[in-house]
């Protein structure tokens, strides 16, 4: 019969139609602006309405998600803060848009190099996101952001003022991977302590 | 390869490539021809897969490499002719293996190799006037900074500057010594117009019709981004057409060289920029043939299950696309894209990133599932995905209207399809059961229990709903998968930034969703590859675009577009 | 939009009028009618233009922000959105779309590569930025924003139209807008207004 494949294909969307319906019912008002709802419209059984109101209610991004590249800063008890980066200059390399520069500080009165940055820029406008530097870097300092809102008025680049975050703020939005990366960090530097105890213990000997 | 006796064929002008770590042989330019012609009638080498050109600056030298393989499946045979850096002029192969057309025009754009007997050789991915040929190893860019990456002025004196500040322009824009700008004409578009040649028709009453000539593009709602399409028109039929690219030509093979090999993986997730991860798994390929690591079970697997992901969420963009083109606006598209994103939830979840993954690794990939990740493949996999699939089968493959449309237009005939070097779909859609999964199989695809999905008649209805075959053959390789995958190592040896690479070349090729995706790598055993060559699927499948499109109507045109399923990132590169 | 959202401050409305009477600047209602209906124009580029047509599609949905309205014709539009790597070969397009544009019309470079050159940016035919060819008003970093970083950028535009004023803005002043030259390709990109000094550097050499 002509015409039987264009009534199966509107009884598809009248299917989905209705279904809306039937969803939202079913949640009875608890479908948007709740957590629940949200890991529902996102799930395998998602069904109807399939929006995000964003900005209102905000997709929930995994751990792994990545945007631009920040840098970590340790608070210490003194309420000082340490940069993690020693300006190795490794993410500069593996970098591939080059879009990473690094000045090593150099020590004023001897005048050799320090290990840290004095300035560090990120050109935004270049960076692809790969996120290759976090994952080369071997001091746990450079790493991806998840603040993905920074639209504006300007080209963005990031300077060493803009890329400093807290630790703690990486703990926040990558717990697994920070926990994982504070675990090998504690070993060597056991194995470290240990060594040293050890050529201390050999040297009292002698 | 010890069953192909070329010497007792050929006793002069054939040689086999005895430079260490290559393959293949070298053929006198001058037998090109005959030794093309008899792989093709005698050797059974019926589909011309690649065409690449070499700058081999220290030997003053140009090399053209061609890869053929047989339809029927097997191994490749690679072969190379030589010519002089200064008088680059070889045979053009168009007559023989008419998908040498635009790979030759390619090569004359981005080499300057001269193929004599081509019958429109024009540049193809930039314009005609452009000063240079940009792939020739002497030739730099206005930003040129330094041949090969990482840069020095970036650590540990990085003083951060903007490339086109130091530009007298302030752009990234070079001129030649002597250029006058008030004296010089642009070449404009003659060329493209010429090609498309003028024709007069008189009909019975001798009215004289004159050809019109239209334009779709590059700004076009139905062009999928930026392509163009010069049609000569008879009346509303088309009488030639001819794409016109280049549109995206973001010099992906020259940044290419200067990268080191790990820095070109996130490059390769910006060809086709649907699917990413399938790029990742052709370019690690390539690179591992050469450097010979082995890759352990479990990455196996996950590459296996990331692919297929891969290619259901582009299959299913591409027959919303397809629907839209022809004029079901969105709703199509809107039911595949609720799918597409729920893959892209995996992507993001494993990966870190909905589009470019940059999640393969040279041995192995970057990371394992996170917790919940396989849950979450399983439950599309085995229950939602399968369910939808079906679903779109039912809302649109009996539609009337999609039918009217599209069955019998825009024929491709299976010898056509070959002759042209369609991959992928579209040549199995005109009946050549031709997929590397298959036919060479890579990875572990020789494991998994699967059809080779194929239909014969070569129309758009054909190449619509052979990608919802696609998809429930993908659906059955990732139930076996996700049953299978065993636990263990993610990647062999620590994980590395710089990796050295053995001198040598190597072709990488895997079964894209367009097609065959095939990465072409030489190697001079530095951190950064020599020759960076990628064998495009969409670029190539559009050979066959024009002749699909004689005598049909503009309308159609875009139908025809949308079945060939393009991404521009990946014809433009 | 809410009604108390519309009112401007410093007139006070009856308690039982609330609901019926609003009480509001002309540049307000202007604004407020211009930021919820931006068309787009239905203008892809390059990878971007994927995570824009997520953002249109269902999951995203900007036609809560009035902007479902993709018009393939930049006759009709209100914004382009620049979603991809600019080529040099794309350029002069770029250009006559721009200009062909009625105003009020905005621009939003979407990605890394509209804002300044992207990861492509050292290559021979891309050019670094889109500002470099037409004035932009709002950038959105990262390659490829997603589709909700795009929607925080379009609200960032919004935010824009809200500030501007009928006074002020350029399409109602004295006089005709200037199209923006179109460059020219010839052995490369030729900007017009660079055409003095190319010819001086051509004599010199």
């Amino acid at each position: 019969m002509y015409g039987k494949g264009l009534i199966k294909g509107l009884g598809v969307t009248l299917k989905r139609f209705v279904n809306t319906y039937l969803d939202d019912l079913k949640w009875a008002g608890k479908r948007y602006y709740t957590q629940e709802g949200l890991a529902h419209r996102s799930s395998k059984d998602a069904n109807g309405i399939f929006t995000v109101q964003y900005p209102e209610e905000k997709l929930p991004v995994p751990e792994e998600f990545r945007y631009v590249p920040f840098l970590v800063y340790d608070e210490l008890e003194d309420g000082t803060h340490h940069n993690r980066c020693t300006a190795c200059g490794i993410c500069s390399k593996v970098c591939p848009p080059q879009c990473i520069w690094i000045e090593r500080a150099t020590d004023p009165k001897t005048g050799r190099p320090k290990q840290e940055p004095a300035a560090f820029s990120i050109d935004l406008d270049i960076c692809m996101n790969c996120g290759l530097c976090a994952e080369y870097c071997p001091f746990d300092s450079i790493k991806m952001d998840h603040d993905y809102e920074i639209a504006g008025y300007g080209r963005t680049v990031h300077h060493l003022d803009e890329l400093l975050k807290p630790a703690s703020y990486y703990d926040e939005i990558r717990p697994l991977n920070s926990a994982r990366e504070a675990a090998i960090r504690k070993e060597k530097e056991e194995a470290k302590a240990a060594k040293a105890a050890a050529r201390a213990a050999r040297a009292a000997k002698k | 390869m010890s069953d192909l006796d070329f010497t007792t064929r050929f006793p002069t002008g054939v040689v086999a490539d005895e430079r260490k770590g290559y393959e293949g042989y070298i053929v006198d330019a001058d037998k090109l021809v005959e030794f093309a012609t008899a792989l093709r009638d005698e050797f059974g080498f019926d589909y011309l897969s690649s065409v690449t050109g070499v700058d081999y600056i220290n030997e003053g030298k140009l090399e053209v490499v061609y890869h053929a393989y047989k339809t029927t499946g097997g191994a490749g045979l690679v072969f190379k002719t030589q010519v002089d850096r200064e008088a680059a002029e070889v045979p053009s192969l168009y007559n023989i293996y008419p998908g040498a057309d635009f790979q030759e025009r390619e090569a004359w754009d981005l080499m300057g190799i001269k193929f004599t007997g081509h019958p429109d050789l024009r540049r193809i991915l930039l314009w005609e006037g452009f000063e240079g040929h940009p792939l020739r190893k002497d030739w730099k860019e206005p930003y040129f900074e330094e041949d090969v990456k990482p840069f020095k002025s970036r650590w540990p004196e990085g003083d951060f500057h903007r490339a086109e500040d130091k530009n007298p322009y302030g752009a990234n824009v070079q001129y030649p010594d002597k250029f006058d700008p008030e004296k010089w004409q642009p070449e404009g578009e003659d060329a493209l117009y010429g090609s498309l040649a003028k024709y007069q028709t008189t009909d019975e009453s001798g009215l004289v019709t004159d050809h019109i000539t239209v334009n779709l593009g590059p700004q076009h709602p139905s062009t999928h981004g930026v392509f163009r399409i010069a049609a000569k028109l008879n009346g509303e039929t088309i009488v030639n057409l001819k794409p016109v690219m280049g549109y995206l030509h973001r010099n992906h093979e020259k940044i290419g060289e200067r990268n080191t090999y790990l820095q070109n993986m996130p490059f390769t997730d910006r060809l086709d920029y649907l699917s990413s991860m399938s790029n990742n798994f052709g370019y690690a390929l390539a690179v591992e043939k050469l450097l010979k690591v082995e890759v352990p079970e479990r990455a196996e697997y996950l590459r296996v299950i990331m692919a297929e992901l891969t290619r259901i969420q582009n299959h299913l963009f591409a027959i919303g696309m397809f629907l839209n083109d022809l004029g079901a606006f969105f709703t199509p598209s809107l039911y595949a894209i609720e799918e597409r994103e729920l893959i892209l939830d995996i992507f993001e979840m494993v990966s870190g990133s909905r589009m470019m993954c940059n999640y393969f690794r040279f041995g192995g990939v970057v990371r394992d599932l996170p917790e919940g990740a396989l849950e979450k493949i399983k439950g599309l996999v085995l229950d939602r995905l399968p369910r939808k699939v079906d679903e779109m089968d039912r809302f649109l493959s009996e539609n009337e209207i999609l039918r009217s449309r599209t069955v019998g237009q825009g024929y491709l005939s299976a010898e056509d399809a070959i002759k042209y070097s369609a991959a992928g779909p579209m040549l199995r859609a005109s009946g050549i059961p031709y997929d590397i999964r298959r036919a060479d199989p890579y990875s572990i695809y020789d494991r998994f229990d699967f059809d080779v999905a194929v239909r014969y008649n070569g129309d758009i209805y054909d190449r619509y709903y052979i990608r919802l075959d696609e998809v429930r053959q993908s659906l059955r390789i990732l139930e076996q998968a996700i049953k299978d995958i065993p636990e263990g190592e993610i990647l062999s040896g620590k994980p590395q930034y710089t990796v050295r690479v053995p001198a040598g070349e190597s072709y990488g090729r895997v079964e894209g969703p367009k097609g065959e995706l095939g990465f072409y790598i030489v190697s001079d055993g530095k951190a950064n590859p020599y020759r960076y060559h990628v064998r495009a699927p969409s670029f190539i499948n559009l050979t066959a675009f024009g002749p699909m499109c004689v005598g049909l109507k503009v309308a159609d045109v875009v139908a025809v577009l949308g079945s060939i399923d393009i991404v521009l990132g990946e014809t433009d590169r | 939009m809410e009604n108390n959202e519309l009112n401007s401050p410093g007139y006070e409305i009856p308690d039982d009028m609330k609901s019926v009477v609003s009480i509001t600047t002309l540049d307000k209602i202007y604004n407020w009618g211009r930021r919820s209906s931006v068309w787009p124009m239905m203008f892809g580029l390059a990878c971007c233009a994927i995570e824009m047509i997520a953002t249109a599609a269902s999951r995203y949905d900007f036609s809560r922000f009035g902007m479902e309205v993709m018009r393939p014709s930049p006759r009709q539009s209100d914004l382009m959105l620049v979603s991809g790597t600019v080529t040099k070969k794309m350029a002069p397009t770029i250009v006559r779309l721009y200009n062909q544009m009625p105003e009020p019309k905005y621009v939003v470079a979407m990605g890394a590569c509209a804002s300044g050159g992207g990861p492509f940016k050292e290559g021979y035919n891309v050019v670094s930025g889109v500002d470099k060819l037409i004035p932009v008003d709002v950038y959105i970093p990262g390659c490829p924003p997603t589709p909700q970083a795009l929607i925080n950028g379009l609200i960032k535009l919004q935010e824009l139209i809200d500030t501007q004023s009928l006074k002020t803005v350029r399409w109602y002043q004295k006089g005709e807008l200037a199209a923006v030259p179109v460059p020219v390709l010839g052995p490369d990109l030729i900007y017009p207004k660079d055409i003095p000094a190319i010819q001086e550097a051509g004599k010199e050499a």
